[in-house]
């Protein structure tokens, strides 16, 4: 009966950008991406600077840069105290969605050495257009109803994930590529070819989006070969983008934050 | 710089049977029984006779069906959400509102759209949905905290989402949303909590309202008259039920739910139009065209929130556009879906709230008096759940409460935003030492005594209101019925029986034990040329097909 091949090669190809609960892998104690301290620069000097200044120490007894906070010492301490607030004193609860959370957590752990000249969060408008022109993106990937559905859906991508993460996809996407992200490609036993970004597998069929964007639904004991693939299609835009359309293209990203109701 | 090419998969592309193959045009959506394979309204089709055209289940062969696959929600909700299959894929909702696409076949989830209700949503009878809308390639579904989504078929990923009404004042959304060519309908429920019920129009592809028709007129409009001093604007008259369609007139029809305070119609004296009503609206403005009151100043929450069945037939030997109702009140209805004239109607079960209906389909009230019995109690004669009208038989089938009464006590409530608008007290049982009916969690069955009343599926001939068979059972049901082109009729049970019936004689086929109380409508679909029946029980989707 079996006849399906699980090679799960290290050779072909799949999508990256989206996907889920990568977040919490974020809490990395002391690495944190140039684009993570660069976004949540941003952040900061949009939500913070009223009160604690753009040096971090206008609130009394509270210097942001020196490293050292009252009521928190971890990453997941700090994120608490953002979301939550303190009562009794004016630090209100912020509403930031999780990228948000992981830039500022990252700007505050290093805003002593960094310099804000420095910021490589590009323009929005400059990096839509890059997306959809240059970038040719929608080739594949779908934002707010424009686009192919063939690779993940970015349209709240930067709510889900961090710079730094949305810069190395953009850099390596086969090093970022989320196992949800990975594609298969399956031999049916007429000789057929179906392949596609799998959305669901069990032991004994599968069900993905094809390259028509339609949804499939297989039968593993109809097929004769399986295999399920764990690199990216989409190529590494290191050489294909300067160093400040990429940064248009991450300001873009980033401000993907999904349908506002 | 990325080329189009150098994007593309290598490898050839081939399809199955399993194919999401396309858009869901507004002219599939007028001509859904041309592929029966399918389930693309809540009721199927526009005219919600909740009729399959699929034949492979016979009275001959329903003791073969089986198990083929089974979901199971995450969620203690009641599943009422009937689903929708479009060309292989299966598209539900885990209540209160996730969103699941499934292959047909298998049950294997596509994806899931998760959807958290804001904390101040108040639904009165439970953090329910009973289905989604499809058009093009983008579902559509109303929440319980009163936002409308779109939702994208393929990717599950959200599109818009708009905020209907206010949640904390007590608008919830938890009907199936229907799509008129370029439009998505819904209305409200909050009938207990003091909202102005509406029905609205919203442009598919941006979520813009196109249209919103009040079902309580305002200062000025005809019908506001109806409502004594200014109770018009707490008056409730929700709409929780999705309606039916008729191309050819360009109407809409829809179901009006109860005037509020429920049970003090001393708060609100008048007619109180247009609740307990049906109502036909132009599909592209929104304008009224007709309206028939079935329960007026309605002092029991009787509702008009039934499922409104076209009918094209002869009457009385001409051709006639026919609308039949198998109202909560107990009276089964015919009317012209032109006009709104009254037929005919009938009682289908114990009825002593009036004697009768004159002419024009007024009934002639017979308020009982106070501590006295009025028959039927508040869940009604029949309910939300789907009725089933088979044009092979003629009939009409509906699941009803048989014997089953209920104690009204008025008592004056003042209104406060978000907060439940009763005005009353019910007991649904024939005196103290009888136990009550409940809602929808059973009280050990041996507790009960026969005023607690009973289920039945009847089948009534719709020119005389009488029936042609019935099967009793022993609790009460709250199942839609699915009929068949192969005369066979699906409903269930709140033991958790799901059962198939001989569409002509009421002969029991098959059944099941499902363990779960049935609380949707069963719908039928096919795949790969294999009829499937798909039901809800407990927290279960249950899908039979035929032994291979």
């Amino acid at each position: 009966m079996s006849r399906f091949i699980w090679t799960c090669s290290l050779t072909v190809a799949v999508l990256v950008l989206a996907g889920d609960s990568l977040l919490r892998a974020q809490d990395h104690g002391g690495q944190y991406s140039p684009a993570d301290i660069q976004y949540g620069a941003t952040i900061y000097t949009n939500q913070c600077t009223r009160c604690h200044g753009a040096t971090g120490d206008q609130v009394g007894g509270v210097n942001l840069r020196s490293g050292q906070f009252r009521r928190a010492s971890t990453d997941d301490e700090l994120r608490m105290v953002i979301v939550t607030g303190i009562s009794g004193t004016g630090m209100p609860a912020f509403k930031l969605d999780p990228s948000e959370l992981t830039g500022i957590i990252a700007y505050v752990r290093n805003m002593r050495d960094f310099d804000m000249k420095s910021v490589a969060i590009g323009d929005v408008v400059r990096g839509q257009a890059l997306f959809e022109n240059k970038g040719a993106c929608t080739t594949c990937h779908r934002v707010n109803g424009k686009g192919s559905r063939k690779a993940p859906n970015l349209s709240d991508v930067g709510s889900l994930r961090p710079a730094g993460v949305l810069q190395q996809s953009l850099v390596d996407p086969t090093g970022a590529m989320l196992p949800l992200n990975r594609s298969i490609r399956a031999v049916l036993k007429d000789g057929k070819v179906v392949t596609g970004r799998r959305l669901n597998e069990d032991t004994y069929n599968v069900v993905l989006i094809d390259e028509q964007e339609r949804l499939v639904a297989l039968a593993k004991a109809d097929l004769r070969q399986f295999e399920v693939v764990k690199t990216s299609p989409m190529p590494s835009y290191k050489d294909k983008l300067t160093s400040a359309e990429m940064a248009d293209i991450l300001a873009y990203l980033l401000s993907l934050k999904g349908p506002k109701s | 710089m990325m080329t189009r090419s150098s994007l593309c998969f290598s490898f050839l592309v081939s399809l199955t049977a399993s194919t999401l193959s396309a858009h869901v045009t507004s002219e599939r959506l007028l001509r859904a029984n041309d592929e029966p394979h399918n389930w693309l309204t809540y009721s199927g089709t526009y005219m919600s006779n909740r009729h399959s055209l699929l034949n492979q289940v016979t009275p001959s062969n329903a003791k073969n069906l089986e198990l083929k696959w089974a979901f199971q929600a995450r969620s203690l909700e009641a599943f009422e959400a009937s689903p929708l299959v479009v060309d292989g894929v299966m598209y539900t909702v885990q209540a209160p509102n996730d969103v699941v696409a499934l292959d047909a076949k298998t049950g294997l989830v596509y994806w899931v759209y998760q959807y958290k209700p804001s904390v101040s949503s108040r639904p009165c009878c439970g953090s329910v949905n009973r289905g989604l809308a499809i058009l093009g390639d983008t579902l559509f579904m109303a929440t319980v905290d009163a936002h409308l989504i779109a939702i994208d078929a393929k990717d599950g990923r959200p599109v818009w989402s708009i905020e209907v009404a206010k949640a904390a004042s007590g608008y919830a959304m938890t009907l199936a949303p229907l799509v008129i060519k370029d439009k998505v309908l819904v209305g409200v429920a909050g009938g207990e909590l003091g909202i102005r019920g509406f029905l609205a129009a919203f442009d598919a592809r941006t979520g813009k309202e196109v249209w919103k028709f009040y079902t309580i007129p305002g200062p000025g409009e005809p019908g506001h008259e109806t409502w004594a001093s200014d109770s018009w604007e707490h008056g409730g008259a929700p709409i929780w039920l999705t309606g039916s369609y008729d191309p050819t007139l360009n109407l809409t029809y829809w179901g009006v739910g109860n005037p509020g305070p429920d049970f003090n119609p001393a708060q609100r004296e008048g007619r109180n139009l247009y609740s307990s009503s049906a109502v036909a609206l132009d599909a592209d403005t929104g304008k009224l065209k007709w309206f028939f009151q079935f329960t007026p100043n309605d002092p029991y929450d009787f509702d008009a929130v039934q499922i409104p069945v076209l009918v094209d037939t002869n009457w009385n030997g001409s051709p006639r556009k026919l609308l039949f109702w198998a109202n909560r009140n107990g009276f089964f209805y015919v009317l012209d879906r032109e006009t709104g004239r009254f037929l005919s109607g009938h009682p289908f079960v114990k009825v002593n709230w009036a004697s009768g209906l004159d002419a024009n389909g007024v009934p002639l009230q017979t308020m009982q008096p106070p501590g006295a019995v009025t028959y039927p109690g508040v869940q009604g004669g029949t309910n939300w759940y789907s009725p089933s009208y088979s044009p092979r038989t003629g009939l009409f089938y509906l699941s009803v409460w048989e014997d089953y009464g209920g104690v009204y006590t008025p008592i004056k409530v003042e209104y406060k935003e978000g907060q439940f608008f009763g005005g009353g007290r019910i007991s649904s049982s024939a005196g103290p030492t009888a136990p009550t009916v409940p809602f929808s969690r059973r009280t050990p069955i041996n507790s009960w005594t026969e005023a607690a009343g009973h289920g039945a599926v009847v089948a009534l001939d719709p020119r005389t209101g009488q029936r042609k068979w019935a099967f009793s059972m022993t609790d009460v049901s709250t199942a839609g019925v699915l009929t068949t082109a192969g005369d066979v009729l699906f409903t269930g049970t709140r033991e958790g029986y799901f059962h198939a019936f001989d569409a002509r004689n009421g002969n029991v086929l098959w059944k099941v034990s499902l363990g779960g109380a049935i609380a949707m409508s069963p719908m039928s679909y096919m795949v790969d040329g294999k009829q499937y029946v798909a039901v809800a029980a407990g927290s279960g989707l249950f899908v039979f097909g035929l032994k291979e």
